[in-house]
């Protein structure tokens, strides 16, 4: 699987650029993954991110979300100042969006997913507008914090030749587990309180009954059928 | 592994509601919960209620399988503050100590279900589609089983050492238990740590088509429409039917969709009576969004789709020839019944 940013990480980036452009500041791409994951923050530098940090060791492998957000708790209390913490809201492989909080609670941050809309307020606090199933709420928060965005909030860049040129240029720091002092009985797949046990071919379980013939006949069919099974 | 109180092990469940209305996923959580415990062998199925002035709320609860209802009658408790939700149950699991904790996978349930893991350094598997006990290692567990990777693989996941097990199930997946008049325990409790770090300002509530997740007949259109030219015939279908349009991903892509009428793994999960889809071929990340779907008819030119493995009944065909026949006959037969309905003496 070709490592690529995760779309909704996409809008995470772009919103940090964004931030940037009207207050200054400095955009750090943090991840964790294994050596392949490079290529990821490649693709983030080129959009234009300032430094990007890649929390590469066998001690991280093998993380469920907990010990995943942990181990991004160690590798932003390494750097020297953040105001803003941005994750997308889910990843393309589990969707669960669970990180996010959980680097919150590791870093004791508020965290706040599900944000379309983030509003500064006097450079101290943030105006969030959150989705839930009924509609929006708006929150109030002080920084730091821990955001996780949708793809509602923006319309991420592409990056540019410049961009891919420039990005040649910046170095991609390398952290070990030892580089950011982290807890090895608190990462990785050993202190992840979940274990998959057991993993089959996925199979929808349904009696089909599968209709070929004239579009007359097999119309007929489905909806006698249909009728019968009082589905409709 | 952490010591265990005396007594009936309990299942609890987060029961979330707004305007004095309980969400449906906490429902069927509940009747899940019932579930869980006879495989446990015994039980108690406790719920953890929000709010003031939620009497009637309590009543639903116990009568839809609670056997205990923890109710925090405090008006600080916003169920929208997902801080001071978060230290209210992480004070009440630890002294409790339930076995198994379960949280409907709504934008709130997450976020406060992510944080309490993390406070307690247990295991949250998110977005089950399925949840049972099993006899792994010599021990009974939480088995929740998660369609991975795109949805082609089910996996199922355990949380040997760390207690609560914890679990997070999607708005649709689980079926809602019939109530029946019970009695139960109402336990009155409250939340020690009042700070919160979330100023909430504003609650809006929109106005909503008919949601998609309640709807009892949805039309979903794919990719294969796009030999109909769009997404004309999926509306068509859907008012004969009175059902509610929806998509997927390859729909949401080609811009016939907006995102929150997209169905499957990273989308909504839909459980209606009859599930109707037009050219979609039904790649696994589709499917673990309609498994609860009581009826699928199934409508695709290629005999070996995926989705005719789900599907009721399946129409292999070309739309083109498939969908006019398809909506006049439909057309007619929905004209009869209503008719029928509306004739006297019936």
């Amino acid at each position: 699987m070709p490592a690529v940013v995760n779309p909704g990480d996409r809008n995470a980036i772009e919103e940090a650029l964004r931030i940037r452009e009207r207050f200054s500041g400095r955009v750090i791409i943090l991840t964790m993954g294994p050596p392949q994951a490079r290529r990821a923050l490649e693709e983030a530098l080129a959009m234009e991110a300032d430094a990007a940090v890649h929390l590469c060791d066998q001690a991280f492998a093998g993380a469920d979300t907990l010990a995943t957000a942990q181990a991004l708790a160690y590798g932003i209390r390494k750097l020297e100042h953040f105001d803003l913490v941005l994750c997308g809201d889910a990843t393309i492989d589990s969707g669960t969006g669970q990180v996010a909080v959980q680097l919150a609670e590791f870093l004791d941050l508020p965290g706040i997913t599900n944000v379309e809309e983030l509003t500064f307020e006097n450079g101290r606090s943030l105006l969030v507008k959150r989705t839930w199933e009924k509609g929006y709420i708006k929150v109030r928060v002080k920084l730091p914090a821990v955001i996780a965005v949708t793809d509602k909030i923006n319309q991420p860049r592409l990056p540019t030749i410049l961009g891919i040129m420039a990005a040649t240029q910046k170095e991609i720091k390398n952290w070990s587990a030892a580089d950011i002092s982290a807890d090895v009985s608190r990462v990785g797949l050993s202190s992840s309180p979940t274990r998959v046990f057991e993993m089959s071919e996925f199979h929808a379980e349904r009696q089909g009954e599968i209709l070929l013939g004239s579009p007359e006949e097999v119309v007929t069919r489905a909806i006698n059928r249909l009728v019968k099974l009082e589905a409709l | 592994m952490n010591s265990r109180v005396e007594g009936k092990s309990q299942v609890w469940v987060w029961a979330e509601h707004y305007q004095g209305k309980l969400a449906k996923v906490s429902l069927g959580l509940l009747g899940k919960a019932h579930e869980l415990c006879l495989q446990l062998g015994g039980g108690e199925v406790a719920s953890v209620l929000v709010g003031s002035d939620s009497q009637e709320l309590v009543a639903e609860l116990i009568d839809h399988g609670s056997d205990k209802v923890y109710l925090a009658d405090d008006t600080r408790l916003s169920p929208f503050d997902t801080e001071l939700c978060t230290h209210l149950m992480t004070e009440l699991i630890q002294s409790h100590q339930p076995e198994i904790v379960l949280w409907g996978a709504t934008s709130m349930g997450r976020e406060i279900a992510s944080r309490v893991a993390a406070r307690l350094t247990t295991g949250l598997t998110a977005h089950c589609i399925d949840l049972c006990i099993e006899e792994v290692s010599g021990q009974r567990q939480l088995v929740g089983t998660v369609a991975g990777w795109g949805g082609n693989i089910a996996l199922k996941i355990i949380c040997p050492h760390r207690r609560p097990q914890m679990a997070t199930v999607k708005s649709g997946i689980l079926p809602l238990p019939e109530p029946r008049k019970r009695s139960g325990e109402v336990i009155p409790v409250k939340v020690e740590d009042g700070s919160s770090r979330l100023n909430i300002v504003e609650v809006v509530e929109q106005e909503e088509v008919t949601s998609l997740e309640q709807a009892e007949v949805v039309v979903v259109g794919g990719w294969g429409l796009s030999s109909l030219g769009g997404f004309q015939a999926v509306d068509e279908l859907a008012q004969i039917l009175k059902g509610s349009v929806a998509g997927t991903r390859p729909a949401l892509d080609a811009g016939w969709i907006p995102a929150e009428r997209m169905i499957g793994q990273s989308g909504k999960t839909v459980a209606p009576r009859l599930l109707v889809t037009l050219g979609v071929s039904g790649a696994a990340q589709f499917a673990t969004g309609v498994l609860s779907s009581k009826f699928i008819l199934a409508v695709d030119k290629n005999p070996d789709a995926p989705i005719f493995e789900m599907a009721d009944i399946g129409i292999v065909g070309d739309l083109k020839d498939v969908f006019p026949l398809l909506a006049e006959k439909l057309r007619a037969i929905k004209g009869k019944t209503q008719g029928k309905i509306a004739s006297p003496g019936r």
